[in-house]
C-alpha cells in the first residue's frame, strides 16, 4: 500500500534507532508525550518501543477522544437511544464504553436501536431511509472529525432532514495539552504532536508550547517510521538546545491547516464554556456544541438528558496515567478490576487508550518477548 | 478514531462535485471531497480519508522528500559504519 | 488532578458507577495476598494479571450480548461458565470442534453447528453452502472422513420460498461436492419478526479412520504453524455485502470443504498435532486456544501471514485486524518441524491449499500467549478477541 509501506521499512527503523541512541547523553532519561490515540495505537501495534533505547520513553497523553468522554455523557447518550422512536448511530469504538449503568452494547442488548456506522454520512443515510424515526449521530472525536460532522449537519440542513441530529461530544486538543503543561507533576522533554488533528488546525496553534513552556513539539504521522523520525527530531532539538514546532508529517499536514474545514466547524459549532474530560477534570473552552442556528439538528436541545455527573471510582488512576505520571502497570487496578473486557477508566476503554494498548500489545517485558521471538 | 488512510482518486463523480471514487489497495469507496474544495483534485491524486471524508491532499513531493531524507540518513549511516570498520582495520 | 476554577457554573451533583465500585472491591479481595515481593513492580502486576485470567470463568452480564457470539473471550467464558458447568463430562471438556465417540469398533466424530449469517446470499456463497462446508470442516479438523449431515431449518414467516429453494440447491450441490449426504432434518416456522429469514442448524457424523488424535493441547515447542491460504476473505465479504458501508471490493467468501485437503495433509504429515478451521474470531482466536490448551507460546511472523490486498485494504479502511476476521475455507495446522516440507507440498498440490504458508512457530515461553513479530521488526501480543468487530459473520 502506497504511502504506508514505505514508512514501515525495518531497515530505516534500525538506522533511526541507532541515531536516536547516539544522541542520548549518558545518565539522562528522556520522556516524550504523544497526545493522539492513533499514535498510541501505532506504537504498540508495531512494537515501536523495541526500537528505542532504555532511557527514552514515550508516555501517552489524553489523545483518545473516546476515552475522555465522561460516564455521565455516555449515560445521556443512552438515555437518548432508549427513547421509543430513536435510532442511535455511532462509531464502533463507542459501543463498549461503559457509562454509569452500562454501555451502548448493553443497551442494544436490552432493546435500544443502536447501529454502528463508519461515517456520519452513513448516519444521514439511515435518517433518509427512516423518515418516521429520529436518527441521532453520536459525534465524538477531536478537530480531526469535527469538520466531517459539521459537513454532515450542513447536508442535513440543505436537505431539510429534520429527523437527523447530532449529540455533540467533540473536544479540542490544545486546552488539554495546556492542562498537562500546567500541571505541577509534569516532567516531559517534549511532545509528539497530533497528526490528523493538525491537518485541520495546522501547526501554528502549538507554537505556545515551545514559546511559553520551552518544550519542543514535532507533529508526527502514523506509520512507525513517522513516529521514530519524530522522536529523532525531538532528540536532535534537545541535543542542539533548540525549542520549536516541526512538521514531520508534511506530506499530509499543511502548516496553515485546512481553512475550509475550520470554516465549516465554526459555521455549525461553537466552543462550550467548559467540558469535563474524564481523568482530567473540567477544562474551559475545550469542547464544541451546536450553534443555535442549527438547533433542529442538536440532540441536546431536542431530547432532555439526565445530565448527571458520574464520578470515577476512587481507585481509578487514569488522571495520572493520562498525564504521564504513572505507567499503566503502576495503576493499582490495572489488569485486575480493570481489563479490556471490564474497563473501569478511560485509559482502558478504547483500544487506543494507554492501558488497553499496553495490556493488549505490550504487556510482557521486552526481554522475555525478544527472547521468544528471536529467530 | 484518528484512522486516516491514504487512498487514490480513481474517478471524480460526474454531476457530484463533492464526491470522488477512491481506491485503497483495490477497495473502492465514494468519499466526500467537500473539505478540499480549495484544491484542484483529479484522478490519480492521493488523499487522506477519514470517516468517509477527504481531509487533506497528500503532497507527493513532500512524501518523496521524506523518504529521500530517510534514505540519505541511511546511506550516511552506512558510510560511517564502513569508515569506522576500515579505520579499525588499519590501526 | 487539575480542575480549573470556573466559578459556580460547574454541576456539583454527581453519583458513582456502582458496577465499577463493586469490580474494584471484588478484585481487591481476590488479590489481597501480595506474594512474590522479590519480583519487580512490573512483574508483580503481570503475575496479578495471570492470576486474574486463570480465575474460574464467570458470566457477570445479566443479558446475552453480541460479544457472546463473537468467538472471543466472552464466548469462551459463556461456554465454560454456563454450558460446560451444566453439562460437564469428559468428552465435552475436550472442547474440540468435534466430539470423539467409540461405538463398538467404530471410531466416530460428531459435531454440531448453527448458521445465522446475514445477509443470506453473498459473493462466493450463501448460508446453505456455509452450513454444509462448515459441518464437513469441523469433522475434517478431527481427522475424520465426513459421512452424513442433518439439517434443521428455522424459517421466518414471510421468507420467500424461492430463496429457500436457492439455499437448499446450494446445500445439495455442496453436499455432493463434499461426498456427504443430508440424511435427516427438521423444519420450523416462526412468526414474522421472530427470526431473520432463515437460520440453519446442522449436525455431522464422520469416521475416524486414522489412528491420529488431533487436539489443541498437542502443540510442543519446536512445532511449526501453517495456514492453508489467505485469511479474512469470508468475514470481509459478508461485512461488505451488508451494503451499509458503501465499499466496493473484489472479494468473495472462501467457503470450501476441506476434508480432501486435510486427508492429503495427514497422509504427508502423519504426526500433525492439530487442525483447526479459522471461523469466528479468525486465526488469532485459534492460536490463542492452542497456546492456552498446550501451555506454550505461539510466535507469529506478521509478514508471513497471507492476506489478499483487497482484504487488507478493506480491513485498514474499517480499522479491523485480518487476524481476527473469519474464514470459512481455511485451516490452521500445527506440525512437527521435520514434517513441514511434506505438509506444505501436500497443501500446495491442492487448489484449496494454493496459498498455504508457514506463519509461525511454537516456543515454550511465555506459556499461553500469542506473540507477533511485526513487519516492522517490533513485537506485540495478539490477545484473545474482546467485543465483536463483525457480528453475524457465520
Amino acid at each position: 500500500m502506497r504511502f504506508v509501506d514505505e514508512f514501515r521499512d525495518a531497515e530505516k527503523a534500525r538506522m533511526l534507532s541507532a541515531r536516536i541512541a547516539a544522541l542520548c547523553e549518558p545518565g539522562r532519561r528522556y520522556k516524550f508525550m504523544e497526545v493522539c490515540g492513533g499514535h498510541t495505537h501505532t506504537i504498540y501495534k508495531h512494537g515501536l518501543e523495541d526500537y528505542l533505547p532504555e532511557t527514552v520513553s514515550l508516555v501517552h497523553g489524553p489523545g483518545c477522544p473516546v476515552c475522555v468522554i465522561p460516564m455521565g455523557r455516555v449515560d445521556d447518550a443512552i438515555a437518548i437511544a432508549e427513547q421509543p422512536d430513536v435510532i442511535m448511530t455511532t462509531f464502533g469504538d463507542m459501543m463498549r464504553v461503559p457509562g454509569g449503568r452500562g454501555s451502548f452494547f448493553d443497551s442494544n442488548a436490552a432493546g435500544a436501536d443502536i447501529r454502528m456506522v463508519y461515517s456520519p454520512l452513513d448516519s444521514l443515510k439511515v435518517a433518509r431511509q427512516n423518515p418516521d424515526k429520529r436518527v441521532v449521530f453520536m459525534a465524538i472525536g477531536m478537530e480531526t472529525t469535527a469538520p466531517s460532522t459539521a459537513m454532515t449537519v450542513l447536508r442535513a440542513a440543505a436537505e431539510g432532514l429534520d429527523n437527523f441530529s447530532i449529540f455533540c461530544n467533540h473536544v479540542t486538543i490544545i486546552p488539554a495539552i495546556k492542562a498537562i503543561l500546567d500541571s505541577p507533576d509534569m516532567r516531559l522533554d517534549g511532545f509528539i504532536g497530533p497528526g490528523h488533528v493538525s491537518t485541520v488546525v495546522g501547526c501554528r496553534p502549538y507554537e505556545y508550547v515551545s514559546r511559553d513552556y520551552g518544550k519542543p513539539l514535532v507533529c508526527a504521522g502514523f506509520e512507525p517510521l513517522d513516529i521514530l523520525q519524530s522522536v529523532y527530531q525531538l532528540m536532535l532539538q534537545v541535543h542542539e538546545g533548540r525549542c520549536e514546532v516541526e512538521n514531520q508529517y508534511s506530506r499530509v499536514v499543511p502548516w496553515n491547516g485546512n481553512a475550509k474545514a475550520l470554516r465549516v466547524i465554526s459555521e455549525v459549532m461553537e466552543l462550550r464554556p467548559y467540558f469535563e474530560w474524564r481523568g482530567l477534570g473540567f477544562i474551559s473552552q475545550s469542547a464544541l456544541q451546536v450553534r443555535e442556528k442549527y438547533a433542529v439538528h442538536d440532540a441536546e436541545r431536542i431530547f432532555s438528558v439526565p445530565g448527571v455527573r458520574v464520578a470515577d471510582p476512587k481507585a481509578c488512576q487514569c488522571g495520572e496515567v493520562l498525564k504521564g505520571v504513572l505507567r499503566p502497570w503502576e495503576c493499582k487496578v490495572f489488569g485486575t478490576a480493570c481489563t479490556p473486557e471490564t474497563p473501569i477508566g478511560t485509559c482502558m476503554v478504547s483500544s487506543e487508550g494507554a492501558c488497553a494498548a499496553y495490556y493488549n500489545f505490550g504487556r510482557f517485558t521486552r526481554e522475555r518477548v525478544k527472547e521468544a521471538t528471536r529467530s | 478514531m484518528c484512522l486516516g488512510i491514504p487512498g487514490e482518486i480513481v474517478e471524480l463523480m460526474a454531476g457530484r462535485d463533492d464526491f470522488a471514487m477512491v481506491s485503497v489497495a483495490g477497495v473502492k469507496r465514494a468519499v466526500n471531497i467537500g473539505l478540499l474544495e480549495d484544491e484542484e483534485l483529479k484522478a490519480g491524486d492521493w488523499i487522506l480519508i477519514h470517516v468517509g471524508f477527504a481531509l487533506s491532499k497528500i503532497d507527493e513531493e513532500e512524501a518523496a522528500g521524506a523518504i529521500r531524507m530517510l534514505e540519505g540518513m541511511g546511506q550516511a549511516y552506512t558510510d560511517e559504519l564502513i569508515a569506522l570498520a576500515q579505520s579499525d582495520l588499519s590501526s | 488532578m487539575t480542575t480549573q476554577d470556573l466559578g459556580a457554573n460547574i454541576p456539583t451533583r454527581s453519583t458513582q458507577a456502582d458496577w465499577a465500585e463493586e469490580a474494584v472491591t471484588e478484585a481487591a479481595k481476590e488479590h489481597r495476598h501480595a506474594g512474590a515481593e522479590h519480583l519487580n513492580r512490573e512483574q508483580q502486576v503481570l503475575e496479578r494479571i495471570d492470576r486474574a485470567r486463570a480465575r474460574k470463568a464467570r458470566v457477570k452480564e445479566p443479558r446475552i450480548t453480541l460479544s457472546h457470539g463473537a468467538g472471543g473471550k466472552a464466548t469462551h467464558n459463556l461456554i465454560d461458565a454456563v454450558f460446560l458447568e451444566a453439562f460437564r463430562n469428559p468428552e465435552l471438556e475436550q472442547m474440540s470442534d468435534a466430539a470423539s465417540l467409540q461405538i463398538g469398533d467404530a471410531r466416530l466424530a460428531f459435531t454440531t453447528d448453527s448458521y445465522v449469517v446475514s445477509p443470506l446470499f453473498f459473493p462466493g456463497g450463501d448460508i446453505g453452502e456455509l452450513a454444509v462446508n462448515g459441518t464437513v470442516n469441523d469433522l475434517a479438523m478431527a481427522g475424520a472422513r465426513p459421512l452424513v449431515i442433518s439439517a434443521g431449518f428455522i424459517l421466518e414467516e414471510g421468507f420467500p420460498t424461492d430463496d429457500l429453494r436457492r439455499v437448499v440447491a446450494s446445500m445439495a450441490a455442496a453436499a455432493k461436492a463434499a461426498g456427504v449426504q443430508i440424511v435427516t432434518g427438521d423444519t420450523k416456522v416462526v412468526q414474522r419478526g421472530k427470526g431473520d429469514g432463515c437460520y440453519i442448524n446442522t449436525a455431522g457424523i464422520g469416521v475416524r479412520e486414522r489412528p491420529i488424535e488431533l487436539n489443541a493441547a498437542n502443540a510442543r515447542p519446536g512445532d511449526v504453524v501453517l495456514v492453508s491460504g489467505p485469511i479474512g476473505d469470508h468475514g470481509v465479504t459478508v461485512m461488505l455485502a451488508r451494503g451499509e458501508l458503501d465499499i466496493i471490493a473484489d472479494v468473495e467468501s472462501d467457503t470450501a470443504p476441506l476434508h480432501e485437503l486435510t486427508a492429503a495433509l495427514l497422509d504427508a504429515a502423519p504426526n500433525t498435532r492439530l487442525l483447526r478451521d479459522a471461523t469466528r474470531g479468525g486465526v488469532a482466536t485459534i492460536l490463542n486456544e492452542v497456546a492456552s490448551a498446550s501451555q506454550v507460546a505461539v510466535v507469529v511472523d506478521e509478514d508471513a501471514v497471507p492476506v489478499r490486498p483487497e482484504v487488507r485494504g478493506a480491513s485498514e479502511l474499517l480499522g479491523i485486524d485480518p487476524l481476527y476476521v473469519a474464514c470459512e475455507g481455511r485451516m490452521v495446522a500445527v506440525v512437527p518441524a521435520e514434517e513441514v516440507d511434506a505438509a506444505l507440498a501436500a497443501l500446495h498440490a491442492d487448489p484449496l491449499g494454493a496459498g498455504a504458508a508457514v506463519i509461525g512457530r511454537v516456543v515454550a515461553d511465555p506459556p499461553g500467549l500469542v506473540l507477533l513479530k511485526t513487519g516492522f521488526g517490533g513485537t506485540r501480543i495478539v490477545d484473545m478477541l474482546v467485543g465483536d468487530p463483525l457480528p453475524r459473520i457465520c
